[in-house]
Protein backbone atom coordinates (compact mmCIF):
# COMPACT_ATOMS: atom_id res chain seq x y z
CA UNK A 1 0.00 0.00 0.00
CA UNK A 2 2.56 2.67 1.20
CA UNK A 3 4.77 1.10 -1.94
CA UNK A 4 2.08 2.01 -4.18
CA UNK A 5 1.38 5.89 -2.37
CA UNK A 6 4.95 6.42 -2.30
CA UNK A 7 5.47 5.49 -5.52
CA UNK A 8 2.93 7.61 -7.34
CA UNK A 9 3.99 10.46 -5.06
CA UNK A 10 7.43 10.18 -6.04
CA UNK A 11 6.51 10.03 -9.80
CA UNK A 12 4.35 13.02 -8.85
CA UNK A 13 0.95 11.23 -10.28
CA UNK A 14 -1.00 10.99 -7.65
CA UNK A 15 -3.59 13.96 -6.69
CA UNK A 16 -3.68 15.06 -3.57
CA UNK A 17 -6.71 14.04 -1.58
CA UNK A 18 -7.79 17.28 -0.13
CA UNK A 19 -8.03 19.29 -2.68
CA UNK A 20 -11.19 19.39 -4.44
CA UNK A 21 -11.82 19.37 -8.25
CA UNK A 22 -14.36 21.44 -9.46
CA UNK A 23 -16.33 18.96 -10.77
CA UNK A 24 -16.22 17.22 -7.41
CA UNK A 25 -17.89 20.16 -5.46
CA UNK A 26 -20.36 20.94 -8.19
CA UNK A 27 -21.61 17.29 -7.93
CA UNK A 28 -21.34 17.57 -4.22
CA UNK A 29 -23.96 20.30 -4.04
CA UNK A 30 -26.14 19.44 -6.74
CA UNK A 31 -26.30 16.00 -4.83
CA UNK A 32 -27.20 17.78 -1.55
CA UNK A 33 -29.49 20.36 -3.08
CA UNK A 34 -31.50 17.82 -4.70
CA UNK A 35 -31.65 15.68 -1.08
CA UNK A 36 -32.46 18.64 0.88
CA UNK A 37 -35.35 20.07 -1.06
CA UNK A 38 -36.61 16.63 -1.39
CA UNK A 39 -36.56 16.43 2.65
CA UNK A 40 -37.48 20.13 2.81
CA UNK A 41 -40.09 20.22 0.44
CA UNK A 42 -41.64 16.42 0.51
CA UNK A 43 -40.81 13.84 2.73
CA UNK A 44 -40.70 16.03 5.96
CA UNK A 45 -44.07 17.51 5.49
CA UNK A 46 -45.58 14.28 4.84
CA UNK A 47 -43.99 12.54 8.07
CA UNK A 48 -45.07 15.96 9.74
CA UNK A 49 -48.84 15.58 8.42
CA UNK A 50 -48.63 11.66 9.58
CA UNK A 51 -48.01 12.63 12.93
CA UNK A 52 -50.32 15.50 13.31
CA UNK A 53 -52.84 12.82 11.94
CA UNK A 54 -51.41 10.24 14.54
CA UNK A 55 -52.03 12.73 17.09
CA UNK A 56 -55.50 13.57 16.15
CA UNK A 57 -56.29 9.99 15.97
CA UNK A 58 -55.35 9.14 19.10
CA UNK A 59 -56.92 12.32 20.65
CA UNK A 60 -60.16 11.66 18.61
CA UNK A 61 -59.94 7.99 20.39
CA UNK A 62 -59.75 8.87 23.77
CA UNK A 63 -62.73 11.43 22.93
CA UNK A 64 -64.68 9.19 21.72
CA UNK A 65 -63.89 6.53 24.90
CA UNK A 66 -64.63 9.49 27.28
CA UNK A 67 -67.94 10.17 25.33
CA UNK A 68 -68.73 6.26 25.69
CA UNK A 69 -67.69 6.03 29.46
CA UNK A 70 -70.23 9.01 29.95
CA UNK A 71 -73.28 7.44 28.20
CA UNK A 72 -72.42 4.15 29.77
CA UNK A 73 -72.65 5.94 33.40
CA UNK A 74 -75.56 7.87 32.47
CA UNK A 75 -77.54 4.16 30.82
CA UNK A 76 -76.46 2.85 34.15
CA UNK A 77 -77.60 5.27 36.41
CA UNK A 78 -81.25 5.60 34.60
CA UNK A 79 -81.40 1.89 34.75
CA UNK A 80 -80.52 2.49 38.58
CA UNK A 81 -82.92 4.82 39.19
CA UNK A 82 -85.53 2.70 37.32
CA UNK A 83 -84.91 -0.21 39.46
CA UNK A 84 -85.73 2.01 42.60
CA UNK A 85 -88.82 3.01 40.86
CA UNK A 86 -90.07 -0.17 39.57
CA UNK A 87 -89.02 -1.51 42.98
CA UNK A 88 -91.12 1.49 44.62
CA UNK A 89 -94.34 0.70 42.43
CA UNK A 90 -94.00 -2.92 42.89
CA UNK A 91 -93.69 -2.40 47.12
CA UNK A 92 -97.24 -0.42 46.46
CA UNK A 93 -98.92 -2.56 44.23
CA UNK A 94 -98.47 -5.23 47.06
CA UNK A 95 -99.26 -3.44 49.76
CA UNK A 96 -102.81 -2.13 47.79
CA UNK A 97 -103.07 -5.50 46.75
CA UNK A 98 -102.97 -6.54 50.26
CA UNK A 99 -105.77 -3.87 51.42
CA UNK A 100 -108.00 -4.72 48.51
CA UNK A 101 -107.82 -8.43 49.44
CA UNK A 102 -107.95 -7.41 53.40
CA UNK A 103 -111.38 -5.79 52.37
CA UNK A 104 -112.53 -8.18 49.79
CA UNK A 105 -112.45 -10.79 52.57
CA UNK A 106 -114.11 -7.93 54.97
CA UNK A 107 -116.59 -7.80 52.63
CA UNK A 108 -117.39 -11.32 51.87
CA UNK A 109 -117.63 -12.43 55.17
CA UNK A 110 -120.24 -9.41 56.07
CA UNK A 111 -122.45 -10.64 52.91
CA UNK A 112 -121.99 -13.83 53.80
CA UNK A 113 -123.32 -13.26 57.27
CA UNK A 114 -126.00 -10.98 55.87
CA UNK A 115 -127.06 -13.85 53.61
CA UNK A 116 -126.93 -16.15 56.22
CA UNK A 117 -129.15 -14.45 58.52
CA UNK A 118 -131.44 -13.51 55.23
CA UNK A 119 -131.74 -17.31 54.70
CA UNK A 120 -132.26 -17.99 58.14
CA UNK A 121 -135.08 -15.20 58.54
CA UNK A 122 -136.65 -16.41 55.12
CA UNK A 123 -136.18 -20.20 56.12
CA UNK A 124 -137.93 -19.15 59.49
CA UNK A 125 -140.76 -17.19 57.88
CA UNK A 126 -141.62 -20.03 55.59
CA UNK A 127 -141.69 -22.76 58.12
CA UNK A 128 -143.58 -20.81 60.27
CA UNK A 129 -145.59 -19.55 57.03
CA UNK A 130 -146.06 -23.72 56.46
CA UNK A 131 -146.76 -24.39 60.08
CA UNK A 132 -149.59 -22.10 60.03
CA UNK A 133 -150.83 -23.49 56.80
CA UNK A 134 -151.11 -27.11 58.19
CA UNK A 135 -152.23 -26.02 61.30
CA UNK A 136 -155.08 -24.52 59.28
CA UNK A 137 -155.18 -27.50 56.92
CA UNK A 138 -154.87 -29.79 59.54
CA UNK A 139 -157.74 -28.15 61.28
CA UNK A 140 -160.30 -28.36 58.71
CA UNK A 141 -159.22 -31.56 57.63
CA UNK A 142 -159.49 -33.07 61.35
CA UNK A 143 -163.28 -31.17 61.22
CA UNK A 144 -164.31 -32.91 57.92
CA UNK A 145 -162.81 -36.31 59.30
CA UNK A 146 -164.38 -35.96 62.75
CA UNK A 147 -167.71 -34.96 61.02
CA UNK A 148 -168.08 -37.32 58.90
CA UNK A 149 -166.93 -40.20 60.87
CA UNK A 150 -169.36 -38.48 63.28
CA UNK A 151 -172.37 -38.80 60.32
CA UNK A 152 -171.43 -42.50 59.96
CA UNK A 153 -171.87 -42.81 63.45
CA UNK A 154 -175.00 -40.83 63.89
CA UNK A 155 -176.54 -42.13 60.53
CA UNK A 156 -177.02 -38.75 59.37
CA UNK A 157 -175.26 -36.00 57.25
CA UNK A 158 -174.47 -33.07 59.12
CA UNK A 159 -175.48 -31.21 56.35
CA UNK A 160 -175.91 -27.76 57.57
CA UNK A 161 -172.19 -26.57 57.93
CA UNK A 162 -172.61 -23.73 60.28
CA UNK A 163 -173.97 -26.32 62.66
CA UNK A 164 -171.26 -28.39 61.93
CA UNK A 165 -168.87 -25.78 62.25
CA UNK A 166 -170.28 -25.37 65.34
CA UNK A 167 -169.93 -28.35 66.75
CA UNK A 168 -166.23 -28.92 65.48
CA UNK A 169 -164.86 -25.82 67.04
CA UNK A 170 -166.66 -26.66 70.51
CA UNK A 171 -165.34 -30.08 69.94
CA UNK A 172 -161.95 -28.46 69.54
CA UNK A 173 -162.07 -26.16 72.24
CA UNK A 174 -162.75 -28.62 74.44
CA UNK A 175 -159.83 -30.45 73.40
CA UNK A 176 -157.67 -27.66 73.35
CA UNK A 177 -158.54 -27.30 76.97
CA UNK A 178 -158.32 -30.61 78.33
CA UNK A 179 -155.50 -30.73 76.74
CA UNK A 180 -154.50 -27.93 78.72
CA UNK A 181 -155.89 -29.23 81.60
CA UNK A 182 -153.82 -32.07 81.70
CA UNK A 183 -150.56 -30.14 81.04
CA UNK A 184 -151.54 -28.11 83.97
CA UNK A 185 -152.45 -31.01 86.07
CA UNK A 186 -149.03 -32.67 84.89
CA UNK A 187 -147.25 -29.33 86.06
CA UNK B 1 8.87 -15.97 -7.27
CA UNK B 2 9.59 -14.20 -3.94
CA UNK B 3 13.24 -13.36 -4.40
CA UNK B 4 11.95 -12.94 -8.35
CA UNK B 5 9.67 -10.20 -7.08
CA UNK B 6 12.15 -8.70 -4.52
CA UNK B 7 14.55 -8.01 -7.54
CA UNK B 8 12.05 -6.68 -9.18
CA UNK B 9 11.57 -4.41 -7.30
CA UNK B 10 13.06 -0.59 -8.48
CA UNK B 11 12.48 1.63 -4.86
CA UNK B 12 14.69 4.26 -3.77
CA UNK B 13 16.11 3.07 -0.38
CA UNK B 14 13.90 5.85 1.81
CA UNK B 15 10.92 3.93 0.39
CA UNK B 16 12.25 0.52 1.45
CA UNK B 17 13.04 2.10 4.86
CA UNK B 18 9.34 2.95 4.87
CA UNK B 19 8.30 -0.19 3.25
CA UNK B 20 9.83 -2.08 6.66
CA UNK B 21 7.14 -3.48 8.07
CA UNK B 22 4.82 -6.67 8.53
CA UNK B 23 2.68 -6.39 5.31
CA UNK B 24 5.74 -5.73 3.51
CA UNK B 25 7.41 -9.09 5.17
CA UNK B 26 4.85 -11.10 3.86
CA UNK B 27 3.53 -9.37 0.90
CA UNK B 28 5.95 -9.44 -1.90
CA UNK B 29 5.38 -6.37 -4.27
CA UNK B 30 6.00 -5.63 -7.92
CA UNK B 31 4.86 -3.91 -10.66
CA UNK B 32 4.40 -6.28 -13.04
CA UNK B 33 1.28 -8.48 -13.80
CA UNK B 34 0.20 -11.39 -12.24
CA UNK B 35 2.44 -9.86 -8.50
CA UNK B 36 0.37 -8.50 -5.95
CA UNK B 37 -1.46 -5.50 -6.45
CA UNK B 38 -1.85 -3.37 -3.44
CA UNK B 39 -4.58 0.11 -3.08
CA UNK B 40 -3.29 3.06 -4.21
CA UNK B 41 -5.05 6.91 -3.93
CA UNK B 42 -5.27 6.76 -7.83
CA UNK B 43 -8.42 4.57 -7.33
CA UNK B 44 -9.95 7.80 -5.91
CA UNK B 45 -9.58 9.71 -9.20
CA UNK B 46 -10.71 7.32 -11.82
CA UNK B 47 -10.44 8.65 -15.32
CA UNK B 48 -13.61 10.83 -16.74
CA UNK B 49 -16.34 9.12 -18.52
CA UNK B 50 -18.52 12.23 -19.61
CA UNK B 51 -17.50 16.12 -20.11
CA UNK B 52 -13.88 15.27 -19.27
CA UNK B 53 -12.24 18.74 -18.25
CA UNK B 54 -15.62 20.87 -17.64
CA UNK B 55 -16.73 21.47 -14.20
CA UNK B 56 -19.57 18.72 -15.01
CA UNK B 57 -17.00 16.06 -15.79
CA UNK B 58 -18.53 13.25 -14.27
CA UNK B 59 -16.47 9.77 -13.56
CA UNK B 60 -17.01 6.46 -11.86
CA UNK B 61 -17.63 7.98 -7.95
CA UNK B 62 -19.63 10.76 -9.59
CA UNK B 63 -21.82 7.81 -10.79
CA UNK B 64 -21.80 5.92 -7.46
CA UNK B 65 -22.78 9.23 -5.74
CA UNK B 66 -25.63 9.63 -8.48
CA UNK B 67 -26.87 6.11 -7.95
CA UNK B 68 -26.96 6.64 -4.09
CA UNK B 69 -28.75 9.84 -4.44
CA UNK B 70 -31.07 7.91 -6.63
CA UNK B 71 -31.57 5.09 -3.62
CA UNK B 72 -32.44 7.32 -1.07
CA UNK B 73 -35.45 9.44 -3.32
CA UNK B 74 -36.63 5.76 -3.81
CA UNK B 75 -36.69 4.69 -0.93
CA UNK B 76 -37.75 7.52 1.23
CA UNK B 77 -40.08 8.66 -1.89
CA UNK B 78 -41.72 5.34 -1.36
CA UNK B 79 -41.98 5.34 2.31
CA UNK B 80 -43.83 8.40 2.34
CA UNK B 81 -45.65 8.33 -0.68
CA UNK B 82 -48.81 7.32 1.23
CA UNK B 83 -48.24 7.31 4.80
CA UNK B 84 -50.94 5.71 7.12
CA UNK B 85 -51.98 6.09 10.68
CA UNK B 86 -51.43 2.26 11.30
CA UNK B 87 -47.92 2.23 9.28
CA UNK B 88 -47.14 -1.00 7.50
CA UNK B 89 -43.56 -2.72 7.47
CA UNK B 90 -41.86 -0.62 4.88
CA UNK B 91 -43.83 2.59 6.21
CA UNK B 92 -42.36 1.44 9.70
CA UNK B 93 -39.07 1.19 8.57
CA UNK B 94 -38.47 4.36 7.18
CA UNK B 95 -40.66 6.36 10.41
CA UNK B 96 -37.69 5.36 12.22
CA UNK B 97 -34.94 6.52 9.79
CA UNK B 98 -36.45 9.93 9.98
CA UNK B 99 -37.26 9.79 13.88
CA UNK B 100 -34.13 8.58 14.65
CA UNK B 101 -32.81 12.44 13.69
CA UNK B 102 -36.13 14.10 14.55
CA UNK B 103 -36.27 12.83 18.03
CA UNK B 104 -32.58 11.43 18.64
CA UNK B 105 -31.04 14.53 17.22
CA UNK B 106 -33.30 17.59 16.65
CA UNK B 107 -35.23 17.34 19.39
CA UNK B 108 -33.08 16.12 21.79
CA UNK B 109 -30.27 18.64 21.21
CA UNK B 110 -31.96 22.01 19.59
CA UNK B 111 -35.69 21.06 21.36
CA UNK B 112 -38.99 21.14 19.61
CA UNK B 113 -39.20 24.81 17.86
CA UNK B 114 -35.19 25.23 17.02
CA UNK B 115 -35.85 20.94 15.98
CA UNK B 116 -38.32 21.50 13.97
CA UNK B 117 -36.38 24.62 11.59
CA UNK B 118 -33.36 23.05 11.29
CA UNK B 119 -34.64 19.30 10.69
CA UNK B 120 -34.51 19.45 6.71
CA UNK B 121 -31.03 20.26 6.66
CA UNK B 122 -29.76 17.42 9.33
CA UNK B 123 -31.75 14.69 7.81
CA UNK B 124 -30.74 15.38 4.61
CA UNK B 125 -26.82 15.72 6.02
CA UNK B 126 -27.34 12.60 7.76
CA UNK B 127 -29.05 10.24 5.02
CA UNK B 128 -26.80 12.00 2.15
CA UNK B 129 -24.11 10.15 4.26
CA UNK B 130 -25.11 7.35 5.20
CA UNK B 131 -26.42 6.62 1.55
CA UNK B 132 -22.92 7.73 0.05
CA UNK B 133 -20.94 5.94 2.94
CA UNK B 134 -23.19 2.88 2.45
CA UNK B 135 -21.59 2.50 -1.69
CA UNK B 136 -18.55 1.70 0.03
CA UNK B 137 -19.73 -2.01 0.37
CA UNK B 138 -21.97 -2.49 -1.55
CA UNK B 139 -20.37 -5.51 -4.29
CA UNK B 140 -20.19 -3.28 -7.89
CA UNK B 141 -19.79 -0.08 -6.65
CA UNK B 142 -17.23 -1.06 -3.93
CA UNK B 143 -16.14 2.93 -2.95
CA UNK B 144 -18.17 5.40 -0.56
CA UNK B 145 -19.58 8.40 -2.65
CA UNK B 146 -17.99 10.35 0.63
CA UNK B 147 -14.29 9.20 0.23
CA UNK B 148 -13.64 12.40 -2.09
CA UNK B 149 -13.33 15.14 -0.23
CA UNK B 150 -16.40 17.33 -2.73
CA UNK B 151 -19.41 15.34 -0.39
CA UNK B 152 -17.40 16.27 2.94
CA UNK B 153 -16.34 19.72 1.82
CA UNK B 154 -19.75 20.61 0.64
CA UNK B 155 -21.69 19.40 3.93
CA UNK B 156 -19.13 21.02 6.44
CA UNK B 157 -19.95 23.82 4.31
CA UNK B 158 -23.40 23.65 5.09
CA UNK B 159 -23.09 22.87 8.23
CA UNK B 160 -21.45 26.08 8.66
CA UNK B 161 -22.89 28.28 6.94
CA UNK B 162 -26.05 27.28 9.19
CA UNK B 163 -24.68 27.21 12.73
CA UNK B 164 -23.40 30.96 12.00
CA UNK B 165 -26.38 31.93 10.26
CA UNK B 166 -28.74 30.53 13.34
CA UNK B 167 -26.44 32.15 15.51
CA UNK B 168 -26.65 35.42 13.79
CA UNK B 169 -29.97 35.40 13.48
CA UNK B 170 -30.99 34.43 17.00
CA UNK B 171 -28.30 37.23 18.79
CA UNK B 172 -25.36 38.12 16.45
CA UNK B 173 -23.78 40.12 19.76
CA UNK B 174 -24.60 36.58 21.78
CA UNK B 175 -23.64 34.65 19.66
CA UNK B 176 -19.51 36.54 18.76
CA UNK B 177 -19.77 37.18 22.87
CA UNK B 178 -20.04 33.63 23.61
CA UNK B 179 -18.07 32.24 20.73
CA UNK B 180 -15.13 34.17 20.92
CA UNK B 181 -15.33 35.66 24.85
CA UNK B 182 -16.42 32.77 26.76
CA UNK B 183 -18.01 33.82 30.16
CA UNK B 184 -16.59 32.97 33.51
CA UNK B 185 -12.80 34.10 32.24
CA UNK B 186 -10.67 37.24 33.82
CA UNK B 187 -10.50 39.53 31.01
CA UNK B 188 -6.62 38.99 30.44
CA UNK B 189 -6.91 35.46 29.82
CA UNK B 190 -8.99 36.65 26.78
CA UNK B 191 -5.52 37.46 24.85
CA UNK B 192 -5.05 33.75 24.67
CA UNK B 193 -8.31 32.45 24.57
CA UNK B 194 -10.00 34.12 22.06
CA UNK B 195 -7.62 33.71 19.08
CA UNK B 196 -7.88 29.85 20.29
CA UNK B 197 -11.99 30.10 20.30
CA UNK B 198 -11.60 31.95 16.76
CA UNK B 199 -9.73 29.25 15.36
CA UNK B 200 -11.22 26.18 16.91
CA UNK B 201 -14.90 27.43 16.06
CA UNK B 202 -14.17 29.46 12.63
CA UNK B 203 -11.35 26.98 10.99
CA UNK B 204 -10.78 23.89 12.82
CA UNK B 205 -14.74 22.79 13.11
CA UNK B 206 -15.51 22.39 8.95
CA UNK B 207 -11.75 21.65 8.67
CA UNK B 208 -12.59 18.17 11.28
CA UNK B 209 -15.89 17.73 9.68
CA UNK B 210 -14.63 17.30 6.14
CA UNK B 211 -11.01 15.66 6.88
CA UNK B 212 -13.12 13.33 10.00
CA UNK B 213 -15.44 11.71 7.30
CA UNK B 214 -13.27 11.76 3.98
CA UNK B 215 -10.65 9.97 5.68
CA UNK B 216 -12.50 7.12 7.90
CA UNK B 217 -13.96 6.44 4.06
CA UNK B 218 -10.42 6.50 2.18
CA UNK B 219 -8.88 4.43 4.94
CA UNK B 220 -11.93 2.25 5.13
CA UNK B 221 -11.90 1.30 1.36
CA UNK B 222 -7.60 1.03 1.39
CA UNK B 223 -8.29 -1.35 4.15
CA UNK B 224 -11.16 -3.10 2.57
CA UNK B 225 -9.17 -3.48 -1.22
CA UNK B 226 -5.86 -4.73 0.51
CA UNK B 227 -7.08 -7.45 2.25
CA UNK B 228 -9.06 -8.64 -0.98
CA UNK B 229 -6.35 -8.26 -3.41
CA UNK B 230 -3.91 -9.96 -0.73
CA UNK B 231 -6.25 -12.87 -0.63
CA UNK B 232 -6.43 -12.82 -4.39
CA UNK B 233 -2.71 -12.94 -4.61
CA UNK B 234 -2.46 -15.50 -1.79
CA UNK B 235 -4.71 -17.95 -2.93
CA UNK B 236 -5.02 -17.60 -7.19
CA UNK B 237 -1.27 -16.13 -7.72
CA UNK B 238 1.02 -18.23 -5.46
CA UNK B 239 -0.99 -21.15 -4.08
CA UNK B 240 0.46 -24.12 -1.80
CA UNK B 241 0.99 -22.93 1.63
CA UNK B 242 -0.17 -19.06 0.68
CA UNK B 243 -3.79 -20.31 0.60
CA UNK B 244 -4.04 -20.61 4.19
CA UNK B 245 -2.83 -17.22 4.50
CA UNK B 246 -5.39 -16.03 2.15
CA UNK B 247 -7.97 -17.70 3.50
CA UNK B 248 -6.98 -15.33 6.95
CA UNK B 249 -7.15 -11.99 4.62
CA UNK B 250 -10.48 -13.01 3.38
CA UNK B 251 -11.59 -13.61 6.78
CA UNK B 252 -10.25 -10.19 7.65
CA UNK B 253 -11.86 -8.40 4.54
CA UNK B 254 -14.86 -10.15 5.98
CA UNK B 255 -14.73 -8.59 9.42
CA UNK B 256 -13.57 -5.28 8.11
CA UNK B 257 -16.73 -5.11 5.66
CA UNK B 258 -19.18 -5.28 8.69
CA UNK B 259 -16.51 -2.91 10.63
CA UNK B 260 -17.52 -0.74 7.45
CA UNK B 261 -20.90 -1.08 8.10
CA UNK B 262 -20.61 -0.01 11.54
CA UNK B 263 -18.58 3.12 10.32
CA UNK B 264 -20.75 4.26 7.74
CA UNK B 265 -23.72 4.93 10.27
CA UNK B 266 -21.53 5.84 12.98
CA UNK B 267 -19.73 8.98 10.66
CA UNK B 268 -22.96 9.76 9.43
CA UNK B 269 -24.45 10.13 12.88
CA UNK B 270 -21.36 11.99 14.58
CA UNK B 271 -21.44 14.38 11.52
CA UNK B 272 -25.29 15.40 11.75
CA UNK B 273 -24.54 15.39 15.55
CA UNK B 274 -22.00 17.89 15.20
CA UNK B 275 -23.92 19.94 13.46
CA UNK B 276 -26.66 19.88 15.78
CA UNK B 277 -24.53 20.78 18.47
CA UNK B 278 -22.91 23.61 16.72
CA UNK B 279 -26.30 25.21 16.39
CA UNK B 280 -27.00 24.73 19.67
CA UNK B 281 -24.32 26.62 20.81
CA UNK B 282 -24.81 28.95 18.71
CA UNK B 283 -28.49 29.21 19.67
CA UNK B 284 -28.00 29.45 23.21
CA UNK B 285 -28.40 32.01 25.85
CA UNK B 286 -25.26 31.76 27.70
CA UNK B 287 -22.49 28.92 27.84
Amino acid sequence: MLHAVLRAATEGETQNPVLPATYDIVWSAVCFAIILVFFWLYALPRMQKLLDERAEAIEGNIAKADEAQRKAEAALEEYTAQLADARAEAGKIRETAREDGKKIVAEAKEQASTEVARINASAQAQIEAERQSALVSLRSEVGTIAIDLASGVVGESLSDDAKAKAVVDRFLADLEASEQAAAGGKK
Amino acid sequence: MFVDARAQLHAPKQEIALLANAVNLLVPISTDDGEFHGPSIEEFFPGALLFEGTPFEINRIMLVRFIAVAALLLIFWLGTRSMRIVPGRFQSIVEMGLDFIRVGVADDLLGKKDGKRFLPILTSIFFMVLFMNITGIIPGLNIAGTSVIGVPLVLAIVSYVTFIYAGIKQSPKNFFKNSLFPSGVPWPVYIIVTPIELISTFVIRPVTLTLRLMMNMIVGHLLLVLFFAATQFFIFNLGGWYTLLGVGTLAFGFVFTLFEILVAVLQAYVFTLLTAVYIQLAVAEEH
